[in-house]
Order: C-alpha cells, then structure tokens, then sequence
C-alpha cells in the first residue's frame, strides 16, 4: 500500500512526539524504520495503523484516511512487542482469531511457521515466555499478508537463530508475495540487508529518507596520517573522527567522486564503507546531527 | 577493488564476472534470478537487481523480456581481455611493490614463476 504523511503531529498532554512528520512511501518495497528511544518510530507506526488519532495533519494510505476507517484498516497489520494482537487464550484461539479478522489470512503458511518457531499451539498464549510471545505475534503478522505489515521491534526475547527464522521468513514471504513492509528495529546490522529503503527520524522529525544502497554509499570513512586526512577532509561533512597515535580516522558524509578517490590514494589514504549501523548512530549523535 | 571494501552488490556482480571469465557460466547460458540471488544472500532483490544492471551496463549480461538474464556470447572473451590490460598493474605490480618490501631478489621470484610453469 502507498503511505502518505503530510506535516504530522502528535502530541500526549504537553509531549510532542512527533513534530511534523511529511513521507511518501511507495507501495511493494521494504522500509526500515530507524530513530533511538523516544525518536517518534512507535508514535508514527501507531498512526499508520490507526491506533492513534493524530493531533494535526494528514494520513492517507492508498488515498484513503486511516483513522476510524475499517475498510484501510483491515488491510494493515502492526506487530508491536508488546504482542498483544495474540494474547487471546491459546495459541490456534489466537490464529482463528486473526484468521476471522485478516481477509489475506494464510492458516498453512501460520502453522508452518509455528513449526519453524517451535511454539506448541496447544498451550495458553500468556503462559508463553516473552520469544514465544514475540514469535507468535510475528506469525500472525505474516501470515496475515497485510499489503501494509509492520513489525515494531517484534524481535525482543527472541534469540539468534530465531530471528535469523524471522528474516529469512520476512524476505522469502516477501519475494513471493510482494507487498509494503515496515521493520522498525536496534538491531540494524542484523537486518539491514532486507532494506530497499531506510527513514531515519530523530526527535520526531525526519533526518534522513533514502534508498538504503544510495544512504550508504555517502558514509565513507577516511584514514591515515593525520596531517593528510585533515587535508583531504577539509570542508566536508565530518561525522566523526578517531586516533590512533599519528594515525586518524574520521567517517565523512557526502559523495566520493572519482577525482576525489584518486587524489585519496595520492595521498596514502585508505577509504572504507561505513555500515548502516554506524552511519545511524552518526547521524544522530546528540551533539551535532550533521544535517 | 582498488579503493575500497565494496558494497554487496558489487560483490555479487564480480563473482558473476569471475564465473564467465573461468568457464563456469557459459554464453547465452541463463543466470539465477534476482529472487533467488536474494534469497541466497539474504538481501533485497533490488539490491541483487543493482547487480545485475551493473553486469548489464558493462555488457556482460543482456537481459529477455520476461524470461531473464543471460550472459552476452562474447563476455568471456571481453571480460578477459579486459583482465589482460589490468593484469600488470592490479596484480604483478603490487606483487613486486612487497617481494621488495620483504627483501625477495626477483630472480627467486621469475626462479618459482618458472617452476610452476614447468610443474
């Protein structure tokens, strides 16, 4: 489904959450969600899925608003950690449930994936430890084949293999039936490669709207001697910089033409990728956001 | 990679390359879809189509309609010719850039180039 967001505001009595929020997502690709705690990414996946009534602007999925709207409604799903989409008496109670409610709604895919998770259906779902719980609400969530899916840090109390099983069900039921996806997530270099798209927000506002291939080819970092790499990096965008005795290397922002990489090698510099975990926590360092 | 570690993409389009220049992957031979090279990667397929629209670009790959990718019936012969002009820089030069670094004469270096020519 296609997302638009016009100048959105959210507030809680005297808390402004999410101060001016304008977004176009196109329909089909796989967004990840980024900000640090308190950035607005709950409040806005809230709004998307019409479980908050924004204070101020304008939210329309294909077209049509979302709030009160039952017919955009059923079509969007928003798993949140909280797993409270599935807590509803036993596990195969909580997959009718959402069978009843999900027009796409696929029972094999469901149980199949309870398999992979190893969750016995048969057992209460608030009985369940917290990765049951997180798993139980990701199965729901995808096999629910909502043209708009969210996962809000769906992975919490998982372990490591399992949320391999997540992603690796994320891009495959993705690949076969193509859809919106929404991954807010902390654990961005587990799961960055699922992205064909990457919104940053910070303190409510939107840093940083990209391709994730484009976002990352403009984080460079650039090492060697100091005296060289203060030379080279002058005038551009520093977003951080290290030492190392005579040795300095400093992440820069902006696009490396060839002219400019020829005259790094020139001089004895090493230029190096930046990940998009590093890039993030960059771009929202507290003291001096470079944008 | 000349400057720098390179994006999955790019990788993904060298192992391409590697695989026509050596013979395993054949003239107007299909290669796997985007899909599946997502798949196996676990990455977005529009960052496998990257690759492949780099590989088309370069002429390696040439593209049906509907049907796929497959590889240009003269990539091998491009692709290595390309590899002979960068040979000497990219390989032999820096090779003797550290034998001289590490104190080897270059006569033990034509010395062992000869034996496995022999062997």
């Amino acid at each position: 489904m296609r997302i638009e967001v016009e100048d959105l505001v959210l507030r809680y009595g005297d808390v402004t959450a999410l101060d001016g929020i304008t977004l176009t997502l196109e329909e089909g690709k796989i967004y990840g969600l980024l900000g640090r705690n308190g950035s607005g990414k709950t409040s806005l996946l809230s709004v998307l899925a019409a479980f908050r009534k924004p204070t101020a602007g304008r939210v329309r999925i294909d077209g049509q608003p979302v709030f009160e709207n039952g017919r955009v409604t059923s079509r969007i799903s928003l798993i949140r950690d909280v797993g409270e989409t599935v807590n509803i008496g036993t596990g195969e109670e909580a997959l009718s449930y959402a069978e009843a409610l999900r027009p796409n709604w696929d029972g094999e895919y469901a149980r199949s994936l309870a398999e992979l998770f190893k969750i016995d259906l048969k057992k209460s779902v608030k009985n369940m430890s917290k990765g049951q719980r997180s798993a139980m609400g990701i199965i729901v969530g995808l096999a629910s084949r909502a043209p708009l899916t969210m996962f809000d840090e769906a992975y919490l109390g998982l372990d490591a293999p399992a949320r391999q099983v997540f992603y690796d069900q994320v891009l495959a039921d993705y690949l076969a039936h193509p859809r919106t996806i929404i991954m807010s997530t902390h654990l961005i270099d587990e799961v960055s490669g699922l992205f064909e798209e990457v919104v940053i927000i910070h303190k409510g506002r939107v840093l940083a709207h990209e391709e994730k291939d484009e976002l990352l080819a403009k984080g460079t970092s650039v090492t060697g001697p100091a005296a060289a790499v203060d030379a080279f990096t002058a005038g551009m965008t520093v977003l951080g910089s290290r030492s190392l005795g005579p040795t300095k290397s400093v992440t820069v922002y902006g696009e490396l033409d060839d002219a400019r990489r020829r005259k790094a090698a020139e001089s004895g510099l090493e230029l190096g990728p930046v990940d998009l975990q590093d890039l993030f926590i960059h771009l929202t360092a507290e003291d001096g956001a470079a944008r | 990679m000349l400057d720098d570690r390179s994006p999955i993409y790019r990788q993904i389009a060298e192992r391409i390359k590697a695989d026509v220049m050596s013979g395993v992957l054949k003239g107007d031979e299909k290669v796997m879809s985007t899909n599946q090279y997502a798949a196996y990667y676990r990455i977005n397929p529009a960052t496998a189509a990257k690759a492949f629209q780099q590989l088309v670009d370069e002429g390696v790959l040439y593209k049906k309609r509907g049907i796929g990718m497959f590889v240009s019936p003269d990539a091998q012969e491009k692709l290595r010719a390309k590899r002979r002009e960068t040979f000497f820089t990219e390989v032999v030069d820096p090779m003797v850039a550290e034998a001289k670094a590490a104190g080897i004469p270059l006569r033990d270096i034509i010395r062992r180039i000869e034996e496995l020519e022999d062997s």
